[in-house]
This record gives C-alpha cells, structure tokens and sequence, in this order.
C-alpha cells in the first residue's frame, strides 16, 4: 500500500519522539492499543501554569500511519489548552494524512491518546 | 441441507465450548471433507453437488476458527453475542501495554544487535504468557465470564501479532 507524502515525511521524521516524566503533576500520561493491528501508542502532555500545552511526546510501535498520526497530534497539541486537545478528532488526523480507510483505526488510536493523557492529567491536578 | 444452520462446533461434531479435543477436531473435519468432496458428487444433481461445495467451505473456515484459540474463543463469544472490538477499542490495562512497549523495545535491541537467542527468549516468556491466557480462557467460558474472557482475547491478539512478528525477525537474521 502506497503512503501519503505526509506520511512518509512524519515516519521519516518523527517529531516530538520520546519520553517525559510521569509522574511530574504536569504531565499527562496516555497509553492505549489497538489489538487488531497490535499497535501500542504512548503520548505524554506537559502543561504550564497558565494550562497551556508547552510540550508533548510520544512513542509508537506500530506501522507508518500509526507513527505518523501520534507524531502529527505532537505538533497540534502545542498551545493547545486541554480542552482544546480533547477536541482534536481523528477525522482532522485521517484527512490531514490522507489516510485510506483501512488505516483509519491508527488515527482514532491518536484521538483516544490525547483524549487518555487528558483525562490522567485532570485527575492529577486538584479540582 | 440442515448442516449448513449450525455454528461451526456443531458442523464439526464438538460440544460448543472453548475446551475442544483438538486431535478428534482434525479427525471429525478430515471426515466431513472426504464425506462432501466433489468426487463423490460427479453423478449428482447440481443442486447436491452446490450444497456438497458449500458445506466444505464452511467446514474449512469452522476448522481454521477452531483449531486456533484466540480465533475459537472470539467465535464463542460472538455465538454469546459478545464482540472483542479489536479494531476500535483502544483502552488495555495500562501494564499490559507497558508490557507491550518493554516487548516491543526488546525485539528492536536485539534485531540492532542481531541477537537471535534473544529472541528466542522473548518467544518463550511471550507463549508461556499466552498458555496463561488460554488457562484464563477455560476458567471464563466456564463461569460464563464473557467479559474478562474478551479482555483475554484482546490480550492473545496482541500476543499473536508480536510472536508473529517475533518469528519473522528470527528468520530474517538466519537468513
């Protein structure tokens, strides 16, 4: 199966790769797999005070649409408020990346990062 | 031809439970293909002879879902009305996944350093994790635990798919 340029641009050259500190009150962790492809994603979100995302990070196992979607929302996710990120949905990923139908499940493997590092960090945080 | 009504346990003369026997599996499948096989239907009427392919279709996907654990565990669970969701489902105990990263950083180490005895140590401790699950599986199905039973087989998924993986990375270095 043939890769969209934007694809194979975020596989080559993954933005944002790699790993922030859990357990920092301003980090939110976010975990999840999809068993049919055997896909795992990490995505890490680190907020200022003002609440405003200043830094993410992810970590992907899976195929080239999996690496491209968790890369691409890196990048989306910067400045972002958290209820802004819990907005981003994976149509906007899917179509930004050209991803055919059968790849779909890698972006909404990329929406439901988002939306786990969210939820983690909300419950970090005293209410 | 009634046959063609049953769940694939019934077509293949086994109880519809997740423990199956699998040698009598192979013995009742080998039968039920020699009994439809197209040799046997060369003087009957085009209507025998469709039914006589169909049945032996269907008899060849009962087999590959029931020889197969995962496979056979996700049918029953289907005939219990039950979907695994594996393709849009993606929340998994966050230790499990952990698991899965560690595997996953494991296999890469050892293809970078073209370790194969590595390898084959991650295939041991994954398939002894796998046993585990299909122990796991007996205990459901038999207590009628369809959900933790589909945490299973979305746990064996993953296992599947990493082994096969795994398999493939030997060969290539030994090649």
């Amino acid at each position: 199966m043939a890769y969209s340029d934007k694809v194979l641009d975020h596989y080559e050259n993954p933005r944002n790769v790699g790993t922030l500190d859990k357990n920092d009150p301003h980090v939110g962790t976010g975990m999840v797999g999809a068993p049919a492809c055997g896909d795992v994603m990490k995505l890490q979100i680190k907020v200022n005070d003002s609440g405003i995302i200043e830094d993410a990070k992810f970590k992907t196992y899976g195929c080239g649409s999996a690496i491209a979607s968790s890369s691409l929302v890196t990048e989306w996710l910067k400045g972002k408020t958290l209820d802004q990120a819990a907005e981003i949905k994976n149509s906007a990923i899917a179509e930004e990346l050209a991803l055919p139908p059968v790849k779909i499940h890698c972006s909404v493997l990329a929406e439901d990062a988002i939306k786990a590092a969210v939820a983690d960090l909300k419950s970090k945080q005293p209410a | 031809m009634e046959l063609l009504q049953r769940n694939y346990f019934e077509l293949l003369g086994l109880p519809t439970q997740f423990e199956i026997d699998l040698t009598i599996l192979d013995q009742h499948y080998r039968k039920l293909q020699s009994e439809v096989h197209p040799d046997r239907f060369v003087t009957a009427s085009s209507n025998e002879r469709m039914q006589s392919m169909q049945i032996a279709t269907q008899a060849n996907e009962a087999y590959q879902t029931l020889k197969n654990n995962t496979a056979r565990a996700r049918y029953l669970l289907e005939l219990n009305g039950i979907e695994t969701l594996e393709e849009s489902n993606t929340a998994m105990p966050a230790d499990f996944l952990m698991l899965q990263m560690e595997w996953r950083e494991a296999i890469d180490d050892a293809n970078a350093a073209k370790n194969v005895s590595a390898l084959d140590a991650l295939l041991i401790e994954i398939k002894q994790m796998a046993k585990a699950l299909s122990l796991n599986l007996n205990h459901q199905f038999a207590e009628k635990a369809y959900t933790e039973a589909s945490e299973s087989v979305r746990k064996l998924s993953f296992i599947d798919k990493i082994s096969a993986d795994i398999n493939r990375a030997i060969e290539q270095l030994e090649n």
